[in-house]
């Protein structure tokens, strides 16, 4: 029989305090009874002799220390699993809302699952075909890597997101068993739907799990919503050998509600108010991306957040991408220019691209054309910068040509259609072609059999 | 064990634990806490209760739970079998960890640092009756192909040798038993050292020999001596990793330290995979028979971070005790820093800059000061080395931050990773105009000896075109290049060559990655006798534009894929270029005089 306390002293913001306890241990599930029947989740964030400091994953509207009971549940949070969570509605808490029955469990896992030992792992290096030309010839996404889409407000981050889940296929070999495990943080309600609709008109909806925190649900509960994604995206990967893709959206909002529980602490605060465990915070959702030596399942990931202000050295996007293994920034000039996926290349990068392309996963002139591409990219737009100043008439011939390069590259090679969904020969194709521009001394990125072999009749004089 | 012998727990805040009536606690003892016995160490004593940091998760602890002290503070093994294994912050073997609790790393596991049950074959080096002093060889071990371990005797013990044993031995076995006076030490090849105490040498001596890396940026600017300390800041996605890796593959370091700290597991696993495949080129023998891995991922206990740079380099020091030339990279120390701050933040201290603590600066400067090339213990006065390389990570790469100004304030080479750089896919991004070493005259003169005598010219012309470059630059986004006259062109076509030709690695081409420093000076040279031959035809009336044109600076572009065998190319395209430009020089020559006639 678990103690009930009715020593409920203190509610402020997400935290509440309980007095006069005896054995309760850090980490704690609690349970608190709000009125008959009425429950709220919370964990123990501190203990200190007798009194428990607890953290609500729900709402604390409501809450009336007096007439409130709190009991301890002697565990730690947990989410039930089972093949059946597939197709299944949650919400940010990790209760059904769908309508349907309640999940019959086969496991109940710990939420914040335990760090994969390093020797464990296995490298991430298969090579993910997303349809996008911008993202598989030049930021190579690779099955268990975390990359995550730095985007602003306004930006259609969400339909790119959409775009990658509808089209990633593996092609070295059979797709093998695939699952989308989606979580949304505090947006909204049409943008969740867009993904629900487009998971539904696409049938990947039966093998999707979604957890949704949308906007007007309690800030808090999205501190636990990951976690619930994350156990539930083990689950599959690793118990039922699924390749899972996770898509967390909007990662701002979730550091935001960690940032509230830590002001309610009164934690001494690091950069822009964020709590100063931010980076091992956000560290223990991302390394859970991965794939584990002799499992044939798999977690790739991809988080999306906004940017305040588009500012990429904001302490969420900067500690993120010292985390993440790369980063898809887009760009609002482009989104303005009408390009879309406005994906912005030069700053973007896949730390794995290396290890999942060349001979046998791609093509041998991958990393060549590869870097030649944002050699050159880089170079035209430098020159169109200075064209801006000094007029085009003030740029050498090869700068000319560059200028003209940078331009034809952002029309048809970052330009693609929703559903256009090119392969990746198709894409070092293209590349070639744009590459056939310049002139071919000034390709120095490129192996010469390679110029040889792939540069179209006519080029680079 | 009786209640009375323990302490208990009265506070549980995340690593921090806060214990009543611990017997005998000293600051910085290990102590065991709770029924799981898990590892923490003491960081703060108020009256009857000390602050522990747990390097274990601590969910499930709670006031009432029990803490042991064990009086020893936190040391770690050392011995034959450091080599090749890969640790996690408190030299815990991951291998082991594996077979112990799968997958994933739960708590409470215990391993030991060396190996127990594996035998190596102990060569002794001294015989019965001699008399040792602390840091003497008592015997090797070949504890991997390349690398000879050998086994001293510990700092603090000596004595006359009345026994020493041979053959197959394991770490604990008695291998040598020491009389001194009336005290008998007996000796195993394993011996334990605080992580957080230096281990002693005789002397500090300056560093005077380059640690050759194979990046040509480093080595021909910005080198940095074995027993040397360097840093490299940079934001994210500048390849602050990919550095740190090469130097690992590359550097003549005979032992290598990996620590990465806070950083990704797969980068570790990556590393796992690439070091056993990788051959060193002096010795072909695999990369990781010379390296040692600590791994404490970011997902991973935060204190164990904490921990494990300090782990890393008393490893490092120990070899370096042997005599050897020892390489330390931690990946990152901003992550360090971040784990001092967040112990601190719940020990309730007081905060200095961005709530780091105070003692920031003199924890960074004590870690770097434990590199350095030494006259080792023992009586055959062997000189070791030991370099330290760390990463920063400065949020938003902004280098005004306190991790990067502390680390700048002792270190001694500045390797500052550019955005912008790598944005233009230029690696290394380090910049040439900000970074800076402190090694060059030394390196210099080192190079000129055993390389070429014109080295250090041709570096100093270099980087006198690569400064010029930046203010012409200037000057050309206000006036174009064609307000530019031919000399300043040819000084800006000569800098983007170095840049491009030379300063331009790629770390992944398996010709490119790893460059000597011969082929470093002919491509050097290479690319600067075009700037000095371009400005003879200048001079004799050629056009920039023909010299621009010119087919040999092709073959120039693409000289860092010259195999390290054939290095006599570089003959040829020198006389191809001076044969071009003669040509271009015979024809203005020839137009001239007809034009005269």
């Amino acid at each position: 029989m678990l103690k009930e306390y009715r020593t409920v002293t203190e509610v402020a913001g997400p935290l509440v305090i309980v007095e006069k306890i005896t054995n309760v241990k850090y980490e704690e599930l609690v349970e608190i009874e709000i009125g008959p029947g009425v429950y709220r989740r919370g964990k123990v964030l501190e203990i200190t002799e007798d009194k428990a400091l607890v953290q609500m994953f729900e709402n604390t509207q409501g809450i009336d220390p007096a007439g409130s009971t709190a009991k301890f549940l002697g565990k730690v949070m947990q989410f039930p699993v089972s093949k059946d969570i597939l197709g299944r509605v949650f919400s940010g808490s990790g209760r059904v809302i769908d309508k349907g029955p309640d999940i019959i469990p086969d496991k109940l896992l710990n939420i914040n699952g335990s760090p994969l030992n390093p020797f464990a792992r296995d490298y991430p290096n298969d090579f993910i075909q997303t349809g996008i030309s911008t993202i598989d010839a030049m930021n190579t996404l690779v099955r268990g890597q975390k990359l995550p889409i730095f985007s602003g407000s306004g930006l259609p981050h969400a339909k790119i997101a959409a775009q990658i889940a509808r089209h990633a296929k593996v092609i070295s070999e059979g797709a093998g068993d695939f699952a989308v495990v989606f979580a949304a943080m505090g947006i909204t309600f049409e943008e969740a739907q867009f993904f629900i609709d487009d998971f539904k008109r696409t049938g990947a909806i039966e093998r999707s799990v979604l957890f949704l925190n949308l906007a007007d649900d309690p800030a808090i509960e999205r501190v636990a919503t990951p976690r619930l994604a994350l156990t539930a995206a083990e689950y599959l990967a690793f118990d039922l050998d699924m390749h899972v893709l996770v898509i967390l959206t909007d990662l701002t909002n979730y550091c935001e509600a960690l940032r509230e529980v830590s002001a309610a602490r009164k934690e001494i605060p690091g950069r822009r108010g964020y709590p100063g465990y931010l980076y091992t915070d956000l560290a223990t959702l991302y390394e859970r991306a991965g794939r584990i030596k002799g499992k044939p399942g798999s977690i790739t990931q991809i988080p999306i957040l906004t940017m305040p202000e588009d500012d990429i050295t904001h302490p969420i996007p900067d500690l993120t991408g010292y985390i993440t293994e790369g980063q898809i920034i887009l760009s609002r000039d482009l989104h303005r220019k009408g390009i879309y996926p406005p994906i912005n290349v030069l700053p973007s990068l896949s730390r794995l691209k290396d290890k999942g392309i060349g001979p046998g996963k791609t093509r041998e002139d991958h990393a060549g054309v590869m870097n030649q591409l944002f050699a050159a990219y880089a170079r035209g737009k430098q020159a169109k910068e200075l064209a801006v100043i000094l007029g085009e008439a003030a740029l050498s011939e090869d700068d000319q040509k560059f200028a003209k390069f940078s331009d034809a590259f952002e029309d048809t090679y970052v330009r693609q259609g929703e559903n256009e969904d090119r392969t990746i020969t198709e894409s070092l194709t293209l590349g070639w072609k744009l590459l056939s521009m310049l002139p071919v001394a000034e390709l120095k990125r490129v192996k010469e059999e390679h110029i040889k072999k792939y540069m179209p009749a006519g080029g680079g004089e | 064990m009786k209640q009375n012998e323990a302490g208990v727990i009265v506070k549980v805040a995340g690593p921090l634990v806060v214990a009543r009536n611990v017997p005998n606690a000293k600051m910085y003892d290990v102590v065991r806490v709770s029924g799981e016995k898990l590892i923490g160490e003491i960081i703060e004593i108020h009256k009857d209760k000390a602050s522990i940091q747990v390097y274990e998760d601590t969910a499930g602890l709670g006031p009432g739970d029990p803490v042991y002290t064990t009086g020893a503070p936190l040391s770690i093994e050392l011995g034959p079998g450091l080599l090749e294994s890969i640790y996690d912050g408190i030299q815990r073997p991951l291998d082991q960890i594996k077979i112990l609790s799968g997958d994933y790393i739960t708590r409470g596991v215990e391993a030991p640092g060396l190996n127990r049950e594996k035998s190596w074959n102990f060569a002794p080096a001294v015989r019965a009756g001699d008399k040792l002093s602390a840091g003497d060889i008592i015997g090797t071990v070949q504890e991997t192909p390349i690398v000879v371990h050998k086994v001293m005797v510990p700092p603090g013990k000596s004595g006359q040798v009345t026994k020493i044993e041979g053959g197959a031995k394991k770490v604990t076995d008695i291998v040598c038993v020491l009389k001194d006076g009336d005290t008998i030490h007996e000796l195993t090849m394993m011996q334990k050292w605080p992580v957080r105490i230096a281990r002693p040498y005789l002397e500090k001596l300056v560093p005077e020999m380059p640690l050759i890396t194979g990046q040509r940026v480093v080595d021909a600017f910005f080198p940095v001596a074995k027993g040397g300390t360097a840093c490299v800041p940079g934001p994210f996605g500048s390849g602050k990793t990919v550095i740190q890796h090469q130097l690992a593959k590359w550097a003549d370091a005979e032992i290598v330290i990996f620590v990465g700290c806070g950083e990704r597991g797969n980068e570790m696993t990556d590393v796992l995979i690439e070091f056993p495949e990788l051959k060193d080129p002096k010795s072909g023998e695999p990369l990781m028979k010379r390296t040692v891995l600590i791994a404490n991922t970011s997902n991973m206990p935060v204190a164990a971070r904490e921990c494990s740079i300090y782990t890393g380099i008393t490893i490092a020091e120990y070899f370096r005790d042997m005599g050897y030339s020892v390489a330390i990279m931690a990946d990152s120390t901003s992550r360090w820093a971040e784990a001092l701050r967040e112990m601190s933040g719940r020990l309730e201290e007081m905060p200095g800059e961005e709530g780091y603590p105070a003692y920031l600066g003199s924890r960074v400067a004590g870690y770097y000061e434990r590199a350095g090339r030494v006259k080792c213990l023992g009586s055959d006065h062997r000189e070791g080395a030991l370099t330290a390389i760390g990463a920063v990570s400065p949020p938003g790469g902004d280098l005004s931050e306190p991790v990067t100004q502390n680390t700048l304030r002792v270190v001694k080479v500045f390797w500052g990773l550019d955005a912008n750089l790598a944005y233009a896919r230029h690696f290394p991004a380090i910049n040439w105009l900000t970074s800076y070493s402190l090694y060059t005259d030394m390196v210099d003169n080192y190079i000129n000896e055993n390389v070429a005598p014109d080295w250090s010219l041709l570096r100093k012309e270099a980087m006198r075109l690569l400064q010029l470059e930046a203010e012409l630059q200037e000057m050309v986004r206000l006036v174009g290049l064609d307000a530019l006259s031919a000399q300043d062109r040819l000084i800006l076509e000569g800098a983007k060559s170095i840049r491009e030709d030379f300063l331009h690695q790629g770390a992944f081409d398996p010709d490119d990655a790893y460059t000597t420093i011969k082929k470093q000076y002919l491509m050097l040279q290479t690319v600067l006798s075009f700037y000095y031959e371009g400005l003879k035809a200048l001079t004799a009336g050629i056009e920039i534009r023909e010299l621009l044109t010119l087919p040999v600076r092709t073959n120039i572009a693409r000289a860092k894929f010259i195999k390290e065998a054939a290095l006599d190319t570089f003959t040829s395209i020198n006389q191809d270029l001076k044969q071009q430009i003669a040509l271009l020089v015979k024809k203005q020559e020839t137009l001239k005089e007809a034009l005269n006639a």
